[in-house]
């Protein structure tokens, strides 16, 4: 009698279990590709500075503290709607943030932070986007969150959201900056 | 004489024409295979070679560069795994997280052959069990068949 019951229910179970593999599915952005280089040492480069191109950043340099890495562009339109909240977070002073001017002439980028306003610790430029391939970088603007040694520790694809950086941002860097 | 080197001379240039053209020939033909093995992030449903992503371009010509300098094709995947995951591979690796996805469609055909021979078996216990009050039935059909 069971196993009848069983084998009667067995089409009813299949079908539930596919029907959430579907509905779990229906939750997940499938623009957001996990990044290998989470838990892995920032990329090695060398890139002048936006203001002042004489001088060189190099991910040695913040060695010690934990930094935020934003990859934006002047041509970017998504870069507008997360650049408030970058605003209010240097305002807030808790994080460095180096700016990735990705594939951008240095004159629009100037121009664009001149008008929009600066929210960043130092802005760097990677003129022909080598860094950004070296970084994984598909789909600007992209930040990652990365420890005093020098590690990778979280991704963020496309704009920061308010939810993003409360929830998972900012609790990470100060977790980071306690240990 | 002079006739003699001459045409020595453009057999030697004609040589290395065709030489080189054959080299950029095959060149262009492995960076081809291979762009159409690799994805475009930024159009996911399009191959390197198809995008016309700036990505993809940038992409393109690093995988160009790589491929002159020397690297084999596995390590010019290996370059862009490194970077962008296996999503970049059109054909999924190998690996414990991707056994499921590889051999899963063989579980379930072999799921189905049991599922399959278990029936069959039954079918063939029903028979034999039943074969007493069917033959008489039979005999009975025969009988009608034959008047």
């Amino acid at each position: 009698m069971s196993m009848k019951v069983l084998r009667r229910s067995l089409p009813l179970a299949i079908f539930v279990v596919v029907l959430g593999f579907l509905f779990a599915g229906l939750f997940r952005d499938p623009r957001e590709v996990p990044s290998p280089l989470i838990g892995k040492p920032a990329p090695a480069f060398s890139l002048a500075q936006l203001h002042r191109p004489e001088r060189t950043l190099t991910p040695g340099d913040m060695r010690g503290r934990v930094w935020l890495l934003n990859v934006w562009a002047s041509w970017c339109v998504s870069c507008r709607v997360e650049h408030p909240l970058l605003l209010d977070l240097a305002k807030a002073n808790i994080v460095p943030v180096i700016g990735l001017a990705y594939k951008d002439k240095p004159a629009d980028g100037l121009a664009w932070l001149a008008s929009n306003g600066n929210p960043y610790t130092v802005s760097i430029v990677d003129r022909d986007g080598r860094v950004g391939i070296d970084f994984g970088v598909y789909g600007v603007p992209e930040t990652f969150v990365i420890d005093k040694a020098g590690v990778i520790r979280y991704k963020q694809i496309g704009p920061l959201t308010a939810d993003a950086l409360q929830q998972t941002i900012l609790p990470l860097v100060h977790e980071l900056q306690r240990s | 004489m002079t006739r003699y080197r001459l045409a020595v001379a453009l057999l030697a240039v004609a040589l290395l024409a065709a030489s080189t053209a054959w080299a950029d020939d095959a060149l262009e033909a492995r960076l081809k295979s291979l762009e159409t093995q690799l994805r475009c992030l930024v159009c996911q449903n399009q191959t390197l070679a198809e995008s016309n992503a700036p990505l993809a371009e940038d992409l393109r010509h690093e995988v160009r560069e790589l491929a002159v300098s020397g690297k084999s094709d596995d390590e010019i995947r290996g370059y862009l795994v490194a970077r962008y995951g296996d999503f970049v591979l059109y054909k999924p690796p190998i690996k414990p997280t991707t056994y499921l996805l590889w051999f899963g469609p063989f579980l379930l055909l072999a799921c189905g052959v049991i599922v399959w021979f278990s029936v069959l078996r039954r079918r063939a216990k029903t028979n034999a069990t039943g074969t007493a009050a069917p033959s008489a039935a039979a005999a009975r059909a025969r009988a009608v068949l034959d008047e």
